[in-house]
């Protein structure tokens, strides 16, 4: 496969080569189309979720912030804004939990001689693989004999515990490439440790920390079933009332959600890549 | 010069033997990382291994609601010891008073319609007889009653049942496996216990789809996957990087925004329908709650989980050794099969085993698009949970299914390392 | 055994403080949960009871939940949890008895936790029968019954048997995926009078032979587990005939005007109303039965009917019964209790099902997936 055609390139191999490209341009087209497709649709002044003939004709009348007002509750309906808020509470919790002792265990972990070391990692990644409705059953039954099923306090625990596996593996594998003699140098200047983690670990170490948060923000944002069964009415997320009005009828407000859910996606994964690249120049790893 | 140097160990600044200084910092560094780990170990452990330890529990557990049934049902354990529903007589006299007992008192705490349905798992028709039982047993005088048999089976005919009474001997312990029976699709008959007619065997049935449907959708994602995880691992990096963006976009945006517009885009009166009628055809497709629509929409979900290992693997490939084949006469597909292709077989295997776990455990995606044909074992699991209230066969069939996840992890970790696994 | 309730209490230690923050956010004064089943239902609950009893109540925020289809699991799991955090729950009647079986209901005393009818009529009296459980406070009676597409059949279907004659009336059929309704329909059109349905379901050979009935239209169903979907699919045409609950087909016709008839024929009855959870702390408990005794009130059950064709529970009730609140049809005509709608009905069998119904259920399963 090469990047180029060359000049005395066959016919076979022409039409090989564009039939290549063709297929991953369909596949490109497959990832992003039902993405981007919310966006427009979003903007229906009607309640149906296909283009209707005025949406088609680019007729200003056709298109309207409607299902914005009614997320913003100008129907007298306040659920999908309370719903948001209840995400912007639980997310960030959860994330700041994940975040301060998957980083603590990371470092931990990274350190030259750790006993069980492969057991130990096995066991923090398991969030990630083990099917989240045999979790959210488990933390259903534990959570309530232990008084914690239905309040947040619970919902951001287990929150939590789901966002642990992403703060690892991102962590680690900036650590992994972490020069440790630098903090042997800091050492050897007469840094103590804690000094020598906050001013030569803890920078270059940062930005694998934040997009581990991120991963684990987002895992929190996003998780919907855990919350159906630990959360009660009080702790209803935004996915939780996505969910409702995906079940039962399609709400058209869903598309708005959707919409914003997306723009904050693109946010975030703008946020990991420049960071990626950041931490990857800081190391001399790429060259950006 | 002045001989300074010992026969002994060599000494630490501090006088301490090296060797014994060293050991001594060691123990120092894995304490030092230990307790780094620690808090988060404990916390996973509360929070996520507890929980699901406490699941395990549950499917083995023999509880009505909150109690064990032999906690409720003392004297009727006790009673039943001896007698043998082989020999199709009905148990004892003093069994039929023990159940008078146990009844009136379960039925004092309310644990009497939750012991009926508990006993209702596997024997139809107990709940109701328990349910019913529950005022008129509580009302008999125990110290008056002589016969309590005919007492008992004059009320409610049904406590005659030789097969009621095999049912409550055959669950009287603290442990019990009838829900593992139920998750096998097994019964317990009057001769022992024997699967079910091949056509009702629905969990064997519903597992087979999971695994059938998670096989295809990751061959799937492996057919779709490959091509463009080699176009980006081919191009030059900065247009690497920016197509990159079109597969890590979907992997950041929420489950539930890809899923409904699935769900949008593949309805009868959806996006993709409308363009097939205004091609010209007649006929609207049905793509979406049946196996097509979960095949659809979970390929695309799972895609990135493909694309990212594959991508890995194929970037430290270098492009020469191609070019290699190529110019000791190998034509493209010989190339490609015995040169390129076996190189990238460790990509494959970590996005493909990746792929298959998550796709085994899918609930909302299924929920939403799979219709009746579509959906998994984890929707049943959903449906006896929440639904039907089964708990202990939902424990059992969910511990069945972690089973299966985690041989599939061990075998991932072996094969790649757990320590492998990349995001982005 | 020992292990696990010593790791659970250490649990419980570990995180009390957690807990603690927890509660003292739930049972804030002042709030109070309100459970139902949402869609066009819990709307009609908010416009009828939740607002007015808001405006009487001033600074009151009341929750909603749309849990009522997980609620005997949730409320079992409070219960073991000791927390409970929802005030007043909209179930059927079936899941109300099991909760008041269970003690995981409060019993409601009609007599002085209920109002009595504008005439004196005590509240018990007012209910009569549909008072299925003592924990249970009716609140309409809605049917599940079948809804036509007017302009893709060409006749009108008049019998619930016409729904298995494909040549007859063409086009898909959506059901409910689940065995409850289905069986007995196929029996009662299989010739099985309908005081022996449920004895012929107790052998083997009367549930094959109501599957024997269903093989006729398998290749012809849509099968649904929401509500909204048969409306949805007859107004897409997908199906042409389909059951679903009378108030989702009422505003189907009604408020979107699609071209829908209704087939009342065998309707099957059911029972929707309030519990609230037994032992809710002494000022939560109080609060959701002094909400109780005004939803419950005549008043303001016939309000709901303005909003939803389901027929309010009391007596007193019907006669106040109007016009619809948007689109000023009289709603009477479109209750399932209506005299022309109800010659053959039956009644959920909820003590039947409470035996059979796993069982059923299993089997069901087992027949979708042949």
């Amino acid at each position: 496969m090469a990047t180029t055609l060359p000049p005395y390139a066959t016919t076979g191999q022409k039409i090989w080569y564009y039939a290549f490209r063709v297929f991953c341009g369909l596949v490109f087209f497959y990832l992003i189309f039902p993405i981007l497709i919310v966006i427009p649709l979003s903007f229906n002044a009607q309640d149906f979720f296909t283009f209707t003939p005025e949406m088609l004709r680019l007729d200003p009348a056709g298109y309207s912030l409607k299902h914005y007002r009614d997320f913003l509750g100008a129907n007298g309906d306040y659920s999908w804004l309370q719903a948001f808020s209840n995400s912007l509470i639980i997310a960030p919790a959860a994330t700041l939990l994940s975040v301060s002792l998957g980083t603590l265990a990371a470092i931990g972990l990274s350190q030259p001689h750790v006993p069980y070391k492969r057991q130990i990692m096995a066991l923090l990644i398991s969030p990630m693989i083990v099917p989240l409705i045999i979790t959210s059953a488990g933390m259903f039954f534990f959570y309530s004999s232990v008084s914690l099923q239905g309040t947040l306090a619970g919902v951001i625990l287990a929150h939590a515990a789901l966002g642990i596996p992403f703060v690892i593996i991102t962590v680690t594998a900036t650590l992994s490439s972490f020069d440790r003699s630098l903090t042997r140098a800091a050492a050897n200047m007469g840094a103590d440790p804690v000094t020598t983690f906050f001013k030569v670990q803890m920078p270059l170490i940062l930005p694998g920390v934040i997009s581990g948060g991120l991963f684990a923000f987002i895992t929190s944002f996003d998780e919907v079933v855990v919350v159906l069964l630990v959360g009660s009415a009080g702790q209803k997320t935004l996915p939780w009332q996505m969910f409702i009005g995906l079940r039962e009828q399609i709400s058209p407000t869903i598309l708005a959600v959707a919409t914003i859910l997306v723009v904050i996606s693109i946010a975030l994964l703008t946020t990991v890549e420049m960071l990626r690249r950041r931490s990857e120049k800081l190391r001399g790893m790429s060259p950006g | 010069m002045a001989e300074t140097s010992t026969n002994g160990p060599m000494l630490a600044a501090d006088g301490t033997p090296l060797k014994q200084s060293l050991a001594k910092a060691l123990k120092r560094q894995k304490r030092m990382a230990l307790l780094l780990i620690a808090p988060l170990l404990i916390f996973v452990l509360v929070s996520f291994i507890m929980p699901i330890g406490s699941m395990l529990m549950r499917s083995v557990q023999n509880t009505a609601g909150t109690d064990y049934v032999p906690d409720i049902l003392p004297n009727v354990v006790v009673a039943l010891e001896d007698w043998d529903p082989a020999t199709g007589e009905l148990p004892s006299e003093a069994a039929f008073k023990a159940m008078a007992i146990d009844f009136a008192a379960a039925f004092e705490n309310k644990q009497h319609t939750q012991l009926g349905r508990r006993f209702n798992y596997e024997t139809p028709g107990m709940s109701s007889l328990f349910r019913k039982s529950g005022r008129p047993i509580s009302r008999l005088k125990i110290d008056q009653v002589t016969d309590f048999k005919s007492e008992l089976i004059g009320m409610d005919k049904d406590w005659g049942k030789i097969e009621y009474w095999a049912t409550i001997k055959a669950n009287s312990g603290y442990y019990t496996a009838s829900y593992y029976m139920a998750a096998f699709d097994a019964e317990r008959t009057l001769d022992g216990v024997q699967m079910k007619e091949p056509d009702q065997r629905i969990y064997q049935k519903l597992m087979i789809r999971t695994l059938w449907l998670s096989a295809l959708i990751t061959l799937c994602t492996l057919a779709v996957g490959y091509p463009v995880a080699w176009l980006l691992a081919d191009l030059p990096l900065r247009t690497s990087n920016l197509l990159m963006i079109l597969v890590l976009l979907p992997f950041w945006t929420s489950l539930l925004v890809r899923t409904s517009a699935w769900k949008i885009l593949l309805q009868e009166q959806g996006v993709i329908n409308d363009i097939w009628v205004a091609i010209g055809f007649t006929e609207r497709l049905s793509l979406i709650n049946n196996q097509l629509g979960v095949v659809i929409a979970m390929t695309h979900i799972l895609l990135p989980f493909m694309i990212l290992p594959l991508y890995s693997v194929m970037k430290t490939i270098p492009p020469s050794y191609l070019r290699a084949a190529k110019s000791l006469g190998a034509d493209n597909t010989t190339a490609f099969l015995r040169v390129y292709f076996p190189q990238t077989l460790p990509g494959i295997g970590a996005g493909a085993l990746l792929t298959f776990i998550l796709a085994v455990g899918y609930f909302i995606t299924p929920e939403l698009v799979g219709g009746a044909d579509g959906t998994f074992i984890s929707n049943r699991i959903y449906f006896q949970f929440s639904s039907m209230g089964n708990w202990g066969l939902a424990a059992a069939l969910g511990t069945i299914m972690l089973l299966i996840v985690l041989l599939l992890y061990y075998v991932y970790d072996k094969l790649v390392g757990i320590d492998n696994v990349k995001l982005g | 055994m020992k292990l696990t309730k010593m790791m659970m209490t250490t649990t419980a230690l570990t995180l009390a403080a957690g807990a603690a923050f927890a509660e003292s956010h739930g049972s804030m004064a002042g709030e109070m949960t309100v459970v139902s089943w949402g869609g066009a239902y819990q709307n009609s609950q908010v416009k009828a009871y939740i607002e007015p009893y808001q405006a009487m109540n001033d600074g009151l925020k009341v929750i909603t939940d749309e849990s009522s289809a997980e609620a005997v699991t949730k409320l079992r799991a409070m219960a073991e949890a000791g927390n409970i955090t929802w005030d007043v729950v909209d179930v059927v009647a079936a899941d109300a008895m099991r909760l008041c079986d269970e003690g995981l209901a409060m019993e409601i005393d009609p007599d002085t936790m209920l109002a009595d009818a504008p005439d004196g009529t005590k509240a018990a009296d007012d209910f009569g029968d549909l008072m299925v459980s003592s924990c249970f406070v009716p609140q309409i009676v809605y049917s599940t019954t079948f809804g036509y597409r007017t302009d893709l059949l060409p006749e009108a279907p008049t019998s619930v048997c016409d729904i298995f004659d494909t040549e007859k009336f063409p086009g898909k059929r959506s059901l409910e995926k689940r065995p409850i309704g289905n069986m007995e329909w196929a029996l009662i059109c299989d010739g099985v009078a309908i005081d022996d349905v449920y004895t012929t379901l107790e052998t083997p050979e009367g549930v094959a032979q109501a599957f024997a009935k269903l093989d006729t239209i398998k290749d012809n169903v849509v099968w649904w587990s929401a509500g909204a979907e048969t409306p949805q699919l007859l107004a897409d045409g997908e199906v042409t005939i389909g059951s679903t609950y009378n108030g989702r087909l009422f505003s189907a016709i009604a408020e979107q005007g699609q071209p829908i008839g209704m087939l009342w024929d065998w309707q099957m009855f059911d029972l929707d109303g309030w519990i609230i959870p037994a032992n809710l702390p002494a000022e939560r408990q109080a609060r959701a039965l002094d909400f109780l005794k005004f939803a419950t009130d005549t008043q303001r059950l016939a309000d709901q009917a303005k909003f939803i064709s389901y027929g309010p529970a009391r007596a007193s009730s019907a006669p106040l019964v109007g016009k619809h609140a948007e689109l000023g049809i009289e709603m009477a005509p479109h209750m399932p209790t209506d005299p022309n709608n109800a010659k053959n009905t039956f009644l959920f069998n909820y003590d039947w099902w409470a035996s059979y119904r796993d069982d059923l259920d299993a089997q069901f399963q087992a027949w979708l997936l042949k």
